[in-house]
């Protein structure tokens, strides 16, 4: 939120001493008993705090479901809510042991800034939300148009680049705490305000008087894959890290939910058997308990579950799947097998 | 044990200690940071300055596109930072000295007010300010019901639109005159001043300077043919174009920090005025001089000199506060500093960048008002 705190983070830096490498994180995670999450601000259906200060969402349901896989107990996380600008140094200096922020894999991300992305949790692209009173159909009839836009994020240079390659002109308004950015768009500072398509649908649900007074255009100008990721040097914790994710989606795959997971465990699928660990090794091969699956499963739910309750159906979002859905359903969801 | 009682050895050992000190905590800083950046497979260095930085910048004193580079962009967000920090300093320094002089009027009512406006707003955050200003700015109507308080002015919640002058080629004999006017002006005032020396007889030099220089402006804007396109904003689209715009994030930030800096520079100058003793104005005043005279040849130079020194502080104050621009959009340095760290994921060549201009800033700002310091101290003739 504030540069103070990223000056922090790179004091960080400069002062932590060097830490080992091979396992580092798993192991340090495993000593001290919890894992150290970096969230969101405050972003319904991502990552928010209720008036009690429990934190729900898609991304802390990812932090949860490694703790369920490291400890057999999804409580064990604490929190530390990020701003944009602070996540990337506070993965890198060690602050934090996974980030799950609503964040974009990207090529620079993934390679020169040190960190490594473990599996989309949620597919996303950029888009446009507009008043309904300025009769505006589509993306391509804001030339000219004054947007607000959040810093520190690819959405700025998305916006950039859109608007260069269709030729089209805007005057961007940089505001970065997310309810100032709001706020600046609901007085009409703006005609328009982009960001990525679910977050735009929180605002929306969340924030604005009357939600039917506001439009999301049908274009997505960006690819937004995101991800939970992990600083470079600890291959076993991203490893559990993805395929904690994943343990949720060949869940939703078998069928298998929150009510029914113990059901299953006489199943004589040798897929599900290997998944709740009736069938012994995967959790060794991981380094954690068999039951490693069957826990995440019984305390968070399959990903579908996660998604509807989070941003879906269930939710004050109403998110389509659309891309979330499963590969069997026309999705991108798709986990490697687990065996 | 005799060369450490030597009192010269022990304050050079003591020094060489503490350098010797500082160097190898920076040495450690440095390198550790570099272990650790490279150990993690960070980029690190300058290169990214000359990449292409891909965003837009609302407002810039320079051609700038998104094609241009991140040196570029953060040169136009230093240019942002120098714009509202020098145009707020010079309109602090003025509200400032009306309001201390205001705050010291036997006029019991201009008194009072002054009080209140200095005890208000340098008792509340700036921030908070910066949101009110800001949040009074977006409440005016939005482009489509402007308010057009004169002809071709127009006043939205996208800020303040008034006619522009088209440049014309010949406007340049306009500039020459207007240079010629000021520097006759200052040659007038000196030889005016070195007759008042001589022979007691005054001269308007004030008078006679903005007289000259105005005459001059426009005898040779008449001389030229007098040509003057305007150019009208217009609403064409979502928006008025055409014109000269101030952005309503500047003037937030503009008035925010010259109605909060004004405060404390009231005070100041409230404090160099009571620095001179009352007798002085007394004495001036039986001398015949009046009101004004005692206030210009009296009071004011003698006041300076307790003014100047904490007025650098609130000027060095004014532009690290201009910081706090980036909360409500206005693309100072820390604005497009942030989004440069962010795309790059270079936190550490960002931050250093930001504090680097900073402190360049801040040492030409002390630098400039230390000569001027010097030149109101008290010399001795």
């Amino acid at each position: 939120m504030h540069p103070i705190k990223t000056v922090f983070a790179v004091a960080a830096l400069s002062l932590a001493a060097t830490p080992a490498m091979a396992g580092a994180t798993f192991d340090a995670v495993k000593a001290k008993g919890f894992v150290q999450c970096g969230v969101n601000l405050g972003l319904h259906g991502f990552s928010a705090p209720d008036d009690r200060g429990n934190w729900s969402g898609l991304d802390v349901d990812l932090c949860r479901a490694v703790a369920a896989a490291m400890f057999g107990d999804s409580t064990k996380v604490k929190y530390t809510p990020l701003s944009a600008q602070q996540r990337l140094p506070a993965l890198q200096s060690g602050e934090i042991d996974v980030l799950a922020r609503n964040t974009t894999w990207t090529l620079s991300r993934d390679s020169a800034n040190g960190l490594n992305f473990a599996a989309v949790n949620f597919y996303d692209g950029q888009g446009f939300m507009v008043p309904t009173k300025l009769n505006v159909k589509s993306a391509k009839e804001l030339d000219g148009a004054t947007i607000c836009v959040l810093p520190g994020t690819t959405t700025e240079q998305n916006l950039a680049d859109y608007f260069r390659a269709t030729k089209m002109s805007f005057k961007p308004v940089v505001i970065e705490k997310n309810e100032e950015l709001t706020s600046a768009f609901l007085a009409g500072r703006c005609d328009a305000i982009s960001s990525d398509g679910s977050q735009l649908a929180a605002i929306r649900a969340n924030e604005t008087p009357n939600p039917a007074d506001f439009v999301i255009l049908p274009e997505r100008i960006s690819k937004e894959p995101l991800s939970p990721a992990v600083r470079h040097g600890d291959d076993q914790w991203l490893d559990l890290v993805k395929w904690s994710l994943w343990a949720m989606m060949a869940a939703e795959e078998k069928g298998i939910s929150q009510q029914n997971v113990e059901s299953f465990l006489t199943s004589n699928d040798p897929d599900v058997k290997r998944l709740l660990g009736v069938t012994e090794g995967n959790g060794k091969a991981l380094g954690v308990d068999e039951k490693w699956a069957f826990t995440i499963i019984k305390q968070i739910g399959n990903y579908g579950e996660s998604f509807d309750r989070n941003v879906g159906k269930g939710s004050k979002l109403k998110l389509e799947r659309g891309l979330n859905a499963l590969w069997t359903n026309g999705g991108l969801m798709y986990a490697p097998p687990l065996k | 044990m005799r060369l450490f009682n030597n009192r010269r050895f022990r304050a050079i050992l003591y020094q060489v200690l503490v350098i010797a000190g500082t160097v190898a905590v920076g040495f450690y800083l440095v390198s550790n940071t570099l272990d650790n950046l490279a150990q993690r497979g960070i980029a690190t260095g300058l290169t990214f300055l000359g990449r292409e930085a891909g965003f837009d910048i609302s407002e810039s004193l320079i051609d700038y596109s998104a094609a241009d580079t991140y040196g570029e962009a953060l040169v136009v967000g230093l240019l942002n930072t120098l714009k509202v920090s020098l145009i707020g300093i010079v309109l602090a320094s003025l509200i400032g000295t009306v309001i201390g002089i205001a705050r010291l009027s036997s006029n019991w009512l201009v008194a009072r007010l002054a009080t209140v406006y200095v005890e208000g707003v340098r008792n509340i955050p700036l921030l908070l300010q910066l949101f009110v200003w800001y949040g009074v700015i977006t409440a005016l109507p939005s482009p489509r019901q402007a308010l057009a308080p004169m002809p071709g002015v127009f006043l939205t919640n996208r800020g303040l639109r008034i006619p522009s002058i088209d440049w014309n080629p010949a406007y340049w004999v306009v500039l020459a005159s207007l240079f010629a006017g000021l520097v006759g002006a200052f040659l007038m005032a000196r030889w005016g001043r070195r007759r008042h020396e001589a022979t007691g007889q005054p001269f308007p030099a004030v008078l006679a300077g903005t007289g000259l220089t105005l005459g001059l402006t426009l005898a040779a804007f008449v001389l030229i043919g007098a040509p003057l396109a305007l150019e009208v904003p217009e609403l064409s689209g979502f928006n008025f174009q055409g014109g000269l715009v101030l952005s309503p994030e500047f003037a937030a930030v503009l008035a925010g920090l010259t109605i909060y800096t004004a405060g404390f520079i009231a005070e100041i100058v409230r404090s160099g005025i009571l620095a001179v003793a009352r007798g002085q104005t007394e004495a001036a005043l039986s001398l015949g001089l009046t009101r004004l005279q005692v206030l210009r040849l009296v009071v004011l130079p003698q006041a300076l000199r307790v003014i100047v020194p904490p007025m650098t502080s609130q000027y060095l104050n004014l532009t690290k506060n201009s910081s706090l621009a980036v909360a409500i959009g206005y693309p100072d340095l820390i604005s497009v500093a942030n989004t440069a760290i962010n795309q790059t994921g270079q936190a550490v060549e960002g931050v250093a960048i930001a504090m680097a201009a900073y402190l360049t800033i801040s040492l030409a700002i002390s630098a400039f008002m230390n000569w001027y310091n010097r030149k109101v101290a008290l010399v001795s003739r």
